[in-house]
């Protein structure tokens, strides 16, 4: 039978249906949301789309740090008097219903006087009256009604996020210039000697030089600047033709309509600013609800309860810990920094740190390390340091977390650009001395046109549109890619490498296999029956996995936190657990989680727990194999090796027990000797071997919630697509040598009329349009294909 | 004759205008969000339509 789903939320509700108002919850979070927004007329929600909430978390006393002076002071946007606004992250936002509801949020709260969605960074803007409500009170009703907000460390250090907008005022002025220009210069394309316009052409000329001004001086300063910094390195940047290009156009121009000698190229040089600028426009695609520059401080909380010596608790702030503070971690909180567990059980989900989804238990003593999440009630803990200082964010100081991976890359286009530089400053040289000798009247003529039409706009298009649309069919493919230079980067890598848990196994499910003598049906019985009253992460999963059986009542339960299970049905004594529990008569160490099985005190046999992979895990590896070099890097034990070596290709190398800092040297090392790295983790531990090569995936079960500093989020469901994308960027590449191929020939066209000294404003106003918008047709349509192969 | 300054003024001055409204749209923040404006558009009807509704559900579970 199926059951019913949630009205709320969508889940399925199991066996404990709630009902209200002929309608199933799945929980009591769920309806009580239902409650709210039934009593303020508000369940148009459930209209606009069906089942669009979450289930609301438990969040008493997590929020307390919001009355704090100083942290609503970072948070708001705006504050004065007694207006505040405030820009929250949600990440569940992702329908219509919850843009809905969150503009109503007034009629939850009076005092809300706005609130306005920004649905592709999932933020909500609300605007409150402080006297009356405050941040921590709009804070518990979003998370009341399951839109709880996102606050991070990060946002206290941010503050105000400046918006650059210079590259659309530098596009709209082109566009401006461009349309006008090219309007005033119609007439005299014709060449009609009319009297109107023999006696106009002054004033139009001296009109459009007007409106070139702010192109050249504004629009264009960007290709001035870049080549003058590419000249200071020595470098041929393609922004040097460029540059050279627009300003021997603009002072040949001028210097024609000063001297009557003709009407300049004006048009020219407004539409070549403006198709290059389109080109830089279009290839800045950004994805607004990811973020690829994450590091710790994304994850870690502003503020946490520490506990004075007489026992009262206080909020601070997390980079006020210092060494010997005695902290409260509570339910589903981060543990910021590391320390030694007071008082409490521990029950750590380590998954940021290293993508291991089951929890580890602590008792007091224990050491905790930074970055786990306590699951299991409120623990109490002392800091053993602060911070900066924690192991896992030390690994933040290193140098690699500086450094820009697009210094020192060369990009194909400015590869190509140095030939051709060097090439039409020698064809104009050489025209230029040809012209001196037969008509030294045109040899200024000549040599301008040359480095006029030669100004490689199509050359500089090419790339950006190219990776711009591949950008673009691999996000809807949910491949999110940082920007343009990381398809390059990719398709020059040569050595595969991935980290294990949580990349290539999958963290939502794993295998467990039986190992011992065989279990009678009643001892089946009376396992599955035990198994259901234990809440240990374990337990569930094998619960889960065991056949569905009868549902009988036990005599005796009991639970031995850190140990196991002891059951009592009928004469029927079982002992499940650790093996020194259950008393395991050879107790190996062994690298694999176990969990061992005695029956009246006899040893029965033991669950060994394997890592269930990604679907087509082993077909990737067998594509790659064929250009790359493979290597699995692991943080883990060697207990799955036996595993690998038979699901992986032989040459894959498998290096195993690696810190954070080992990964990261390995890749280093490997760099040193001509690897080119794409390294494919998911967890905070791999952070800075994403960072040390030279393109970074991070693997994300969920892209709005986790995922590490990287130049690329690849979605989980697609990890088998993996070889597909890396082969169309390749492909990508080739598009882009074939429009430089097809460029070239315009600029032969051109160079004959420029060389022949027959080159007239309306033939560049053709060509130079023509080429540009030609190969943004090709290219366009060449990476379209590309992408419908790609499925 | 000297119509022509007059038209080329008009036009310029056209121009200019748009430009400006451009760039003034832009500062404004138009354009940073080119999502859930499309959305929000479409609440206007549904809240005018959702009116009687809640009476119908009152008048059912009292």
């Amino acid at each position: 039978m199926k059951n019913e789903s949630c009205f709320h939320c969508g889940d399925d509700c199991g066996n404990h249906v709630i009902s209200f108002q002929e309608k199933s919850f799945c929980c009591n979070g769920c309806k009580t949301v239902f409650e709210i927004f039934n009593e303020n007329d508000l369940t148009c929600y459930y209209d606009l789309q069906n089942s669009p909430g979450a289930i609301p978390k438990e969040i008493e006393g997590k929020y307390d740090f919001l009355s704090q002076e100083n942290i609503i002071e970072k948070l708001t946007e705006f504050r004065d008097g007694s207006i505040e606004v405030a820009t929250l992250y949600i990440p569940h936002i992702h329908c219509s219903s919850c843009i809905w509801i969150l503009e109503n949020l007034n009629k939850l709260n009076p005092n809300i006087s706005d609130s306005q969605v920004n649905f592709g960074k999932k933020t909500v803007r609300v605007t409150y009256n402080s006297d009356a409500t405050n941040l921590k009170a709009v804070v518990l009703l979003l998370s009341s009604i399951g839109y709880e907000p996102y606050i991070s460390l990060d946002d206290f250090n941010s503050g105000k996020k400046h918006i650059n907008r210079s590259l659309i005022y530098k596009l709209g002025v082109a566009a401006f210039g461009f349309g006008n220009i090219m309007f005033l210069s119609f007439p005299e394309y014709f060449e009609v000697n009319e009297f109107w316009l023999e006696q106009y052409k002054p004033f139009f000329r001296w009109l459009m030089f007007a409106m070139s001004l702010p192109i050249v001086f504004y629009s264009a300063q960007d290709y001035f600047i870049s080549a003058y910094k590419g000249l200071k390195a020595k470098l041929l940047n393609i922004d040097v033709p460029i540059a050279l290009g627009v300003a021997v156009l603009f002072i040949r121009s001028t210097i024609e309509i000063m001297f009557d000698i003709g009407s300049g190229f004006f048009d020219s040089l407004a539409g070549l600013i403006f198709f290059l600028l389109t080109g830089k426009f279009f290839q800045q695609k950004t994805y607004n609800f990811l973020s690829f520059e994450r590091d710790y401080k994304s994850y870690f909380p502003i503020a946490i309860t520490k506990i004075d010596n007489n026992g009262h608790e206080n909020s601070i702030q997390v980079y006020d810990i210092e060494k010997g503070d005695r902290i409260l971690i509570r339910n589903e909180e981060l543990i910021p920094v590391d320390g030694i567990l007071i008082n409490g059980k521990g029950k750590i989900d380590y998954s940021f740190v290293t993508g291991e989804s089951q929890t580890i238990s602590k008792q007091s003593g224990d050491k905790l390390f930074a970055g786990g999440k306590q699951t299991n009630g409120v623990i109490e803990m002392e800091a053993l340091k602060s911070v900066e200082q924690s192991y896992l964010t030390q690994l933040w100081s290193n140098d690699v977390f500086n450094k820009n991976k697009e210094d020192g890359f060369t990009n194909i286009t400015n590869t190509i650009s140095k030939h051709f530089t060097i090439t039409i400053l020698t064809i104009a040289a050489i025209a230029t001395t040809f012209w001196l000798l037969v008509d030294p009247s045109k040899a200024m003529n000549v040599f301008t046109a040359v480095l006029i039409i030669a100004c490689p706009c199509a050359i500089a298009l090419s790339a950006p549109f190219t990776f711009g649309n591949l950008l673009r069919i691999f996000g809807k493919k949910k491949f999110y890619v940082k920007n343009a230079t990381v398809i390059e980067q990719l398709a020059q890598i040569n050595t595969v490498i991935f980290d294990k848990t949580g990349t290539i196994t999958s963290n939502k499910n794993s295998n467990a296999e039986y190992d011992g003598a065989s279990l009678s049906d009643s001892e089946n019985l009376v396992l599955k029956n035990s198994l259901r009253g234990s809440n240990h992460p374990l337990s569930r999963t094998l619960y889960d996995i065991l056949k569905e059986n009868n549902i009988i009542t036990l005599d005796t339960f009991e639970e031995h936190i850190g140990k196991g299970i002891e059951v009592k049905h009928n004469n029927l004594n079982m002992k499940i657990g650790s093996a020194s529990f259950v008393g395991n008569p050879d107790e190996n160490a062994v690298l694999n989680t176990t969990v061992h099985v005695s029956s009246n005190d006899v040893y029965k046999g033991k669950f060994t727990f394997y890592n269930s992979y990604r679907k087509g895990v082993s077909k990737l590896f067998n594509q790659l194999k064929q250009q790359f070099d493979l290597v699995i890097l692991s943080g883990d034990n060697e207990g799955e090796r036996e595993n690998l070596t038979k699901l992986l290709p032989a040459k894959t190398k498998l290096i195993f027990n690696q810190k954070p800092e080992d990964k990261l040297d390995f890749i280093k090392y490997h760099q040193s000797e001509g690897a080119k790295v794409l390294m494919i983790g998911d967890g905070l531990n791999d952070a800075g071997a994403l960072a040390q090569s030279e393109v970074g995936i991070a693997i994300s079960e969920d892209v709005n919630v986790f995922s590490p500093a990287c130049d690329a989020i690849l979605d989980a469901s697609k990890f088998e697509q993996l070889f597909s994308y890396i082969s169309a960027s390749k492909s990508a590449i080739k598009i882009i040598k074939w429009s430089f191929v097809l460029s070239f020939f315009y600029n032969i066209i051109g160079l004959y009329f420029a060389t022949t000294g027959q080159l007239e404003p309306v033939v560049a106003a053709i060509l130079m349009p023509l080429s540009s918008i030609s190969i943004v047709i090709f290219t366009t349509i060449a990476t379209n294909l590309l992408g419908k192969r790609l499925e | 004759m000297s119509v022509i300054y007059i038209l080329l003024s008009v036009s310029v001055v056209i121009g200019v205008t748009f430009f400006v409204l451009f760039i003034l749209a832009v500062k404004s923040g138009q354009y940073d969000d080119d999502y859930t404006p499309s959305v929000r558009m479409l609440f206007e009807d549904e809240l005018v339509k959702e009116e009687p509704k809640p009476k119908i559900k009152t008048n059912k579970s009292n």
